[in-house]
Parts: C-alpha cells; structure tokens; sequence
C-alpha cells in the first residue's frame, strides 16, 4: 500500500454497482495498465461513500479529489488528464448545488469533510484493549518495516521530510529532535512520551490513549530505534486512570507478541516501555520539569542548554514527544513523507488535534488539517454558537495562547499564523466565547490558573503571577485605576522576559492579547465601574426601569434575599444595599423591565 | 505466540481483518451484527457504561445470537455522548448521538432486531480517516 504514489478508490457499494461502476473499475485497471502504472497506481474498490445518488464515484488519492458520475467511458479522460498530467477534470467534479442544499449535503460528502484523522485514526473503530483489531488496521506494520528494512537514519530522514512537528505546544521539528537525541554521545539513550496534558480544557492526548494506545507504544518502539534508545517511559498524570489501565494492558498484550521486549521482530534491537505516573502539576508537562519528575525529584524545571537531548534523564540523551506527535508515526512510515507533507500549510504538515470547548454546539475532539481555518472549525464542524449567541473570541494555546478575534476567524491556523495574530497553537485547547463572556474576567481566570501551577523556582513567575492576578482583581472590583492598567502591561512583560521556563514566559499572554483587542473592556471597567457583560458580579447593579414594569411581582418572588419591594401592578424596586447580584429577578421578568449593567 | 517476521504479523492481520472488515464501509457479508460503544472518559462520565449494561442485556432478553458488543475509544461527537455505532453487513455503519439505556434497548429492538434504524438519533459523523 505504501509504494503506491496514488490510489484510485471507485466505489463498490450497492449504488454505484447499479450504475457501472463495475466496469469503470475495469477500465481503469486497463488503461492504467496500459499506460504502465501499474506499479505505482493502485486501484482500490470501496464501501459506499455515501454518495450513492451521484454514482458511480471516483475518488483519486492522495490528491483528495472528487469525480461523481464516472461513467467507463470517462475513464480514459481521468486516466490521460488527472493520473499522467495532474489535471484535474473540471466536468466531473462534484458541483456545488445551491447554497441551502449543499450545507444540507455537507456532512454527506465526504469531498466536503473537513476533518481528516490521521492521529486518532482508530479511536472509535477499535477496541482499544484487543491489540489484534489494531494489528487488523495495518498495526506495527510500520514497526516492521522500520525493523526490517529502514536504518536509524533512513527513519529520521522520513520523518524530518514529511515536516511533522511537536504536537505538545513548541512545534519544533520531531525528526530534527531524534537527529540530535541520535547524535549525542552515549550508549544509553530514553524515549520518553510526555502525556502530562495540563492545558485546562484539552483532552486529545487522554483519548488517543484510551481509544488507540498502541499507536503510541508502536510509535515509541520507532523512536526507540531510531535515536538508540533500549527503554521508553511514559510519563502519565495519576488522574487518567481509564487511559493509564488501557496501556498497561496495550503494554502487556505487546510484550506477549514480542512486540515489546527482546530481539523484536527477530532484529538484534530490543525495547520496552514503562508508566511513571505524575501527579497531575501543570510544570510537569515542560520537559526538564518531567524529567526531573521521572527521576523522582521535584518537578521543577532545568536550565536549558543543555537540553534533553543532550542531557535528560538521569543526564543521559533523552527524547521527549508529546502523545499526539507519536501517534502520527505510524502512519507516516506506511504511506511515506510525501503523503504526510502533501498535507496542511508550507511550514506545518499533517493535521492538528483540537479539543473544541466553550460556547459552540458541538463541543469534542476534532482533527483537520492544518491551515483550516477558525471559521471552518467553530462553524462547520462546530456547529456555530451555543443558543445562537455572537461569537467573541476563541483562546487557542490554553493558559500560554491568547484569544482570537472575528477579524482573524479566516486566518489558516497552523505555527506561524497563530503566533502572527498573537496567540499559539499550544497543545490543542480551543475555547469559544460569547458576548456574554467578560474578557477580563477569562483573563483574570487564566492568571488564577497559571498562578496556582507556578512551580516558584524563579521569582518573576512566582510573584509576577500573582501581582498579575491582584491587578486583575482589583479591575473586576471596579477598584482598579488607569495607572494600574499601565503597571499590569509593565508587569505582564517583565513576568515573559524574566522568567525561567515555557509556563512563566506565557503566562501573561491571555492578559495581554485581551488588553490588545478587548481594551475598552478593561477601561470600562476602571473607569465606568462597568462590566459590559454583567458577568463581574462586584461591578454588577441591577436596577427596574419603571417604564416597564408592570408590576407583575415575579421579580420579587425569585428574589432569594427578599430585597425587592412594591405592590401588584406596581412599579417595584430594589434595595441595593441587600442585592447580593444573584441575576434571578433579570432572568425572570418578562418584561425587559429588569436592567443588567 | 511471538511476532518475529513481518509475515508472521501479516498473517495475523489477514486474521484479525475479518473481525474488523465490517466495522469501516460495511463491506463484509455474513450476519455477524457489531455494536461500537464509546467508551473514553467522557463517554463513560455521561452514562455509556449503563447503556452498554443495557444494550447487553436487551440482546440477551431479546435471544438475539448474531450480535457483537464492543467497547471502543473517543469518537469526538463528545456532546452527544453516549455514542453508539450499529454496523450491519452491508449497509453503512450508522452512529446515534444520545444514547441512554432506555434507546440503547429501543436501538436493540428495532434496529438490530427490525432493521429499523431511529432516524432521529442519527448523528452524520463529519470526518475522513487516513
Ligand atoms: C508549562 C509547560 C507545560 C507543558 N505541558 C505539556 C504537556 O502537557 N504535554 C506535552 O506534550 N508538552 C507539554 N509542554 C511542552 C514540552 O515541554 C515539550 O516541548 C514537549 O513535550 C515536546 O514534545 P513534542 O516535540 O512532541 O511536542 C509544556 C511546556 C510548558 C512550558
Ligand atoms: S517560570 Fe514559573 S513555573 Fe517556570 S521555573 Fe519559573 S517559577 Fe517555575
Ligand atoms: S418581574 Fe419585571 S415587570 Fe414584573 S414586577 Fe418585576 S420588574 Fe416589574
Ligand atoms: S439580583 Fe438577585 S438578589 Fe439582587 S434583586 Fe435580583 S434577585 Fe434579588
Ligand atoms: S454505492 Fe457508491 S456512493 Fe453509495
Ligand atoms: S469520548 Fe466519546 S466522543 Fe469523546
């Protein structure tokens, strides 16, 4: 399957059967025979795509394109124009019908699905603890090929082609990395999977382990191989017991197909892999504070140079690799890095996995390629916004990255981009917010967040965090003043350029991409005493505008502290100096006579 | 047994590939029925060990012989947990969203027993494999 530069799939589904694509199949063998492709292009009968209508179906691969009513003799065309000249031919594309019903068909058409899963491939196919379902999805072929055919280089060099990058947040080169880890002197060497997963709000790490943990563990046996390494350790947080039992019993289930352990598939390389588990400290996840970690002192981070791969566990050259970078491995040895580079932007290839959360419909995991966009994301496969609200912002990076903008909705996210509109890709968090969502306020929680994770080796994260958040609290009271927004932005960059490691050094991004595109909500609050979206509960004041009220008295029935008065029919107010700002009465008038700040 | 030739994994695969043929385009023929649990951490946090107790038990109240439950990883549609996935031979795997134990029963009944699919559980899975 490997050596094929292109894939012909033509439907064989009952539909397409009915309308020829029997002899369309027969065609093409032909004619691709003819031209002497054989050897590189495959022919592949499918399952119904789905599509049944516009059959027979063509779908030519890795190209990802699209032929719907093929008829045999359009064959030839597609053969000349598309497979020898790399044209695609326009007449037997999928058109688009009118608006309405090509969202109506969308989900239907897979030319128009914009995920791809390359990461979480078999999660929600197989059954994760039958190592034989992942065998039967081409596992630890690519253990094998790599064992059997490829050298340590050639392994690197496939994986330095395709472009993958770290999945855990810094996006540096994985090949690059095993180079390094490879080239350093040693003999003893670690392989070391980093599913910390800390960013609040990201879960894909968790649930490629759960759903397809061998992915990870034939990964890591490549890496192994690749860098020199004889042992691998998982690094795990304690609160993921469901993932931590399905790779133990992964682990175990490889061992007794020797795919773990001596002389792996009768080669002279040997490797096994154990679970050290973490106990859940957002630092943990940076790398020289995982090592340290590992070797059971405090998870506090080193100074880098040197750096892990020069110096790592036990001082020795190690490899740390995010879950979600390991499990795009296999894959990439299969079909090569020609297909894997074939996809997403010039700089970041392959797809990312984000773990969609906040106000949209479809909250779960998605994987698209990189360079979609946030419109495509939140919209398309999210579903758009909870309960029809307007969007606001989506923070991608977690409690490193930065909110985005409407205006920045149709950037490609991939690496550069993200940091280009002042936020990261991180390890895959994206929160969506609505109008009803105070900016400083997610900023404040974020800094609440960063400052408790603070491991407080060094001083400017330590008590730079936490000054962070008092000017934060301060502007929520509506007791903050200008100057205190100008010492908050002094801070917040003395705080990046002080500090030791990754967590100190991002800390104060949410603060200061909320300053930059929601700063007339900081002012508003300092200077108005006002939360635009009512959610600072110090700042809010409810108040009856008697125009409307009807006095109805529903208001001061849900009112849990009793503090509206007035009579039937009656304009009713409320005692400020009782409200304790609970929003009941907002919620139940039927009048708009209730006013939020 | 041990693994020390790609041949030797290949055969297994040949193997294992019946188990599994069915589970992507329905490709397979036979009547071997596949139920596909979600069960992930938030699958399970929002009721789909209950729904597998139930779909499990329904099948053996019902005496129905030809079906295979499995528990399977995070499928991402994870506001619609608990997902369950119905593939029957031939036909295109189908996924419903929202599946308590009282539709993991009414799944068994119909769809699996009746070959009634409950149109309005189904959720479109949006996505390609590699
Ligand atoms: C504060 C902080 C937290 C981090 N947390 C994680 C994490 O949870 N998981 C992860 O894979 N990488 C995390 N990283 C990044 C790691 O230091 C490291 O870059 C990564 O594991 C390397 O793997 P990759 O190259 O495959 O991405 C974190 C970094 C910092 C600074
Ligand atoms: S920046 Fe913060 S987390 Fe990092 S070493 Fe310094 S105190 Fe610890
Ligand atoms: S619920 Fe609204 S209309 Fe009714 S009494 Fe209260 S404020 Fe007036
Ligand atoms: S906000 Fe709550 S406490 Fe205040 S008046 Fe309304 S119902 Fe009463
Ligand atoms: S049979 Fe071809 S798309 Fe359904
Ligand atoms: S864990 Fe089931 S869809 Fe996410």
């Amino acid at each position: 399957m490997s050596s094929f530069r292109m894939n012909v799939m033509v439907c064989g589904g009952t539909g397409c059967m009915a309308s020829d694509s029997n002899e369309v199949i027969q065609s093409f063998e032909k004619l691709i025979k003819e031209h002497g492709y054989s050897e590189e292009i495959q022919i592949v009968k499918t399952g119904c795509f789905g599509f049944c209508e516009q059959g027979p179906i063509v779908k030519i691969e890795p190209d990802n394109i699209f032929y719907v009513r093929v008829h045999p003799k359009d064959v030839e065309e597609i053969v000349k124009e598309h497979i020898i000249k790399g044209r695609k031919v326009e007449r037997l594309l999928y058109q688009e019908p009118i608006k309405r019903e090509r969202i109506e068909q969308h989900k239907k058409m897979p030319f128009y699905k914009k995920q791809l899963r390359i990461a979480l491939r078999n999660c929600g196919l197989i059954n994760p603890e039958d190592i034989y379902e992942y065998i039967a999805f081409e596992g630890y072929e690519a253990l094998g090929k790599v064992l059997t055919s490829m050298s340590p280089m050639e392994v690197i060099e496939t994986v330095k082609k395709a472009g993958l990058r770290g999945r855990g947040g810094g996006g540096f080169p994985t090949g690059l990395k095993w180079e390094y880890t490879r080239k350093s002197e040693g003999t003893t060497k670690y392989m070391i999977c980093n599913a910390d997963e800390g960013d609040p709000g990201a879960f894909m790490d968790r649930s490629i382990l759960e759903g397809d943990p061998h992915s990870v563990i034939e990964a890591m046996v490549i890496g192994g191989y690749a860098i020199g390494a004889q042992e691998g350790i998982v690094y795990i947080r304690a609160e993921y017991p469901l993932a931590i039992e399905r790779l133990n019993i992964a682990i175990s289930e490889a061992r007794k197909l020797g795919l773990l352990g001596e002389n792996i598939f009768g080669s002279d390389f040997s490797f096994d892999i154990r679970l050290k588990y973490g106990a859940g400290a957002f630092v943990c996840g940076e790398e020289t504070a995982l090592i340290n970690s590992v070797e059971g002192k405090r998870g506090e981070p080193r100074n880098k140079p040197p750096y892990p791969a020069q110096k790592g566990y036990w001082d020795r050259p190690t490899c740390v690799n995010n879950v979600e970078t390991f499990a795009n491995i296999p894959p990439i040895i299969l079909k090569g890095s020609e297909w894997f580079s074939s996809i997403g932007t010039e700089k970041s290839k392959g797809t990312k996995v984000f773990a969609l959360a906040g106000k949209v419909n479809n909250v779960g995991l998605v994987e698209v390629p990189m360079g979609t966009t946030l419109r495509e994301i939140i919209y398309d496969i999210g579903g758009g916004i909870l309960g029809g609200h307007k969007f606001k912002a989506v923070q991608t990076g977690g409690p490193s990255g930065g909110v985005i903008t409407e205006k920045d909705l149709d950037t490609p996210i991939d690496y550069e981009h993200l940091m280009e509109i002042g936020s990261m890709m991180g390890s895959g968090g994206m929160i969506v917010m609505d109008e009803t969502n105070c900016m400083v306020n997610i900023s404040k929680f974020y800094l609440e967040f960063t400052m408790d994770e603070s491991c407080g080796r060094c001083t400017p994260c330590r008590i730079g965090t936490k000054r962070l958040y008092e000017f934060l609290k301060k502007i929520t009271d509506g007791k903050a003043t200008m100057e205190d927004l100008d010492a908050l932005k002094q801070l917040a960059y003395m705080v990046k350029d002080g500090s030791l490691c990754g967590l100190g050094q991002t800390a104060p991004n949410p603060v200061l991409s909320t300053i930059k595109y929601f700063g007339d909500e900081y002012i508003a609050h300092i200077k108005d005493k006002h939360c635009p979206t009512g959610e600072c509960k110090a700042l809010a004041k409810y108040s009856i505008d008697p125009e409307n009220c009807v006095g109805c008295t529903a208001c001061a029935k849900v009112c849990p502290v009793d503090c509206i008065s007035g009579k039937v029919k009656e304009t009713h107010v409320i005692d400020q100096s009782k409200c304790i700002k609970c929003g009941a009465c907002f919620t139940a008038c039927k009048f708009n006579a209730v006013i939020k700040p | 047994m041990q693994i020390k030739s790609i041949e030797e994994l290949k055969k297994i695969r040949e193997k294992s590939m019946k188990k599994v043929n069915l589970r992507e385009h329905g490709e397979v023929s036979g009547d071997q029925v596949e139920v596909l649990v979600g069960m992930a951490t938030c699958g399970i946090a929002s009721g789909a060990r209950e729904t597998l107790n139930a779909i499990v038990d329904e099948i053996s109240k019902e005496h129905i012989e030809n079906v295979k439950v499995i528990q399977v990883g995070c499928i991402g549609h994870c506001h619609s947990e608990p997902i369950v996935q119905i593939n029957v031979p031939g036909q295109k795997p189908i996924l419903y969203g929202k599946v308590d134990d009282e539709k993991g029963r009414e799944i068994v009944k119909k769809h699996i027993k009746n070959g009634e699919p409950l149109k309005e559980s189904i959720i479109e899975d949006t996505f390609d494999r590699a």
